[in-house]
């Protein structure tokens, strides 16, 4: 099992669940954060005084897959996020030890 | 531990020289004061004599002829109405709006809490120091606690507890103005004892000289609805008050946003329509000078939004919502005081140099003087209030379509005397209750929780529970 951590624009939250409803991942987590990378921040400016935001609004999705899925749930993930502009995001695969699904008490694949 | 930021250390030590300074202050205002009052008592006891019998003939006539006005008292009614609803909630909601979420519901307390202390001191002996019968600089104590008003009462043809319920509400949001300079970072307890002391040194008795038969007034001042009373007073007084806090920490180069720039709007524009009540309902009238007060007042906030607005859009690129409510607020400020005088004609030039001014002068006040007064209350309020109390004497000449001003330069010098004198009082009780209170209840919140916010610092509570 894996799990897929991508951060990527918040309106493209829509499209990259889609995408991975397609590829049968039929569970994700997501939350507000927000971070920066080489995009920097922005500059807002309020009644003559220059602001420098350095945090952008991100959304985070998390979901955790059986190996098979990993490479198709990620270019699901990358195809829907992509923008081709700076700030587009990233994606990490990480390893999951154990997964238990709470009402039945499941665990490993059969939690997914 | 966090240290506090280095500006605040400079200021603790500066008071030793600032006692000094403000004894000296103190013994020679006092003593202008005295001989004052005692050239004014002399005069009137002099006067007092030959005219009794007449004034008495007179009063008589007029206590039996000045009967109620039925409109004027109802628009009067409603005008306190709209007043009391600037401040509660369309100031708060205008500050609360500009400031970090952590800090928004202190905004609204302080000016929730200093509505309520105004409300009670205005009874308790703050109407009598304004507008009772007394000397040149001050009222008398007749309606301590508001002795001797009844339902009888008169205020010309209105109900005398209409005009002190329409007056109260002038003494509401004048203190609340200040706030603006010092959020985020003072005390609950100095906010409230600054804004009683304030209250009591700066605002009753100059009312008492521009509204209440003082001095000012005797020599012809214009200030229809404040520029002189309301927005001079406060925005001098923001500005000592916000170099005396100290910045914000992180003052200038590492700010926050806004956190709610649509709340900003939402309470300007209950301040643009309570306005009308603050401008024609100083006319203390339903009648056709407060039709012309309203139209003025309006035309003044519409020019003067779009100039800012656009000067905006010329330096970075985009017109934005906070400005041009920013815009808004200069231009009703700057017609306040010549409301009375200035016709469409004059309100589109106040209203177009109050844009223009303003808008630099923020970045002047912050950049410059590098003063935090973080929501620019001397740049819009100040200013404005300044500039109108000047130029109505211009453009209140029939030569720019308005009324009641026939020799300019005797006007604006009259202005101009009204403007310093005020300025300087205001400037003066400021830093002696800057000092009290530095010496009570100290002036600013500790750096943990200037940084963790005054919401839960101070009171408690958070302003919002997402989840």
């Amino acid at each position: 099992m894996k799990l897929i951590k991508a951060i990527v624009k918040p309106f493209k939250l829509d499209e990259v669940k889609e995408a991975l409803s397609e590829v049968g991942v039929t569970g994700l987590t997501a939350s507000e954060v927000k971070g920066f990378g080489r995009q920097k921040g922005h500059t807002e400016i309020y009644r003559g005084s220059e602001y420098t935001v350095d945090f952008l609004p991100k959304t985070m999705i998390e979901t955790v897959v059986e190996d098979d899925v990993v490479e198709a749930a990620v270019d699901a993930i990358v195809k829907a996020a992509k923008t081709g502009k700076i700030g587009d995001g990233k994606v990490f695969v990480l390893p999951v030890e154990s997964a238990i699904r709470i009402r039945t008490e499941e665990s490993g694949g059969e939690a997914l | 531990m966090l240290s506090p930021p280095h500006d605040t250390v400079s200021y603790y030590q500066q008071q030793p020289t600032l006692m000094k300074k403000l004894l000296s202050i103190v013994s020679f205002l006092t003593l202008i004061c005295a001989s004052g009052t005692l050239i004014a008592e002399e005069a009137i006891a002099e006067q007092t004599t030959d005219s009794v019998a007449a004034v008495a003939e007179t009063a008589e006539a007029i206590v039996e002829t000045t009967a109620l006005s039925a409109g004027n008292t109802a628009w009067m009614l409603t005008a306190t109405v709209l007043v009391l609803f600037m401040t509660l909630p369309g100031l708060a909601l205008f500050y609360g709006g500009l400031v970090r979420a952590q800090n928004f519901l202190s905004v609204l307390m302080h000016c929730f809490a200093i509505a309520c202390l105004a409300s009670v001191l205005w009874v308790a002996g703050l109407y009598s120091i304004a507008f009772a019968d007394g000397c040149a600089w001050a009222g008398g104590l007749e309606h301590l606690g508001l002795k001797g008003i009844t339902t009888a009462s008169m205020a010309g043809d209105i109900p005398e507890t209409v005009f002190i319920m329409f007056q109260m509400t002038f003494a509401i949001i004048t203190p609340g103005l200040i706030v603006g300079a010092f959020v985020e970072r003072m005390k609950f307890t100095a906010i409230l004892l600054f804004s009683g002391l304030w209250l009591i040194l700066v605002y009753a008795p100059v009312t008492h000289w521009v509204w209440g038969g003082g001095w000012l007034m005797e020599r012809g001042t214009i200030d229809l609805a404040g520029g002189i009373v309301v927005h001079a007073t406060a925005g001098i007084s923001a500005l000592l008050l916000a170099k005396f806090v100290g910045p914000r920490d992180g003052f200038p180069k590492k700010l926050h946003v806004p956190h709610s720039p649509g709340l900003v709007m939402v309470g300007a524009s209950m301040l643009w329509v309570g306005w009308f009540g603050f401008n024609a309902g100083s006319q203390l009238a339903a009648n056709e000078a407060a039709g012309m007060t309203m139209l003025v007042t309006h035309i003044s906030a519409a020019v003067a939004s779009l100039t800012w607005m656009t000067i905006e859009w010329i330096k970075t690129g985009k017109p934005g919502l906070v400005g041009i409510v920013t815009g808004m607020v200069a231009g009703l400020a700057t017609i306040t005081p010549a409301s009375g005088n200035v016709g469409p004609l004059g309100a589109i030039l106040l209203g177009f140099l109050a844009g223009c001014v303003c808008y630099f002068m923020c970045g002047f006040v912050k950049a410059k003087l590098k003063i935090d007064d973080t929501l620019d209350v001397f740049a819009v309020h100040g200013v404005g209030g300044i500039m109108g109390t000047l130029l109505v004497a211009v453009f209140g000449t029939a030569a720019f379509g308005g009324s009641g001003v026939d020799d300019m330069v005797g006007q604006l010098t009259t202005q101009v005397i009204a403007l310093a004198a005020v300025i300087a009082w205001s400037a003066v009780a400021t830093v002696i209750i800057v000092v009290i209170c530095k010496i009570t209840t100290g002036l600013r919140v500790s750096s943990e929780d200037e940084i963790s916010g005054l919401d839960s610092a101070e009171h408690g509570e958070t302003a919002y529970h997402l989840e």
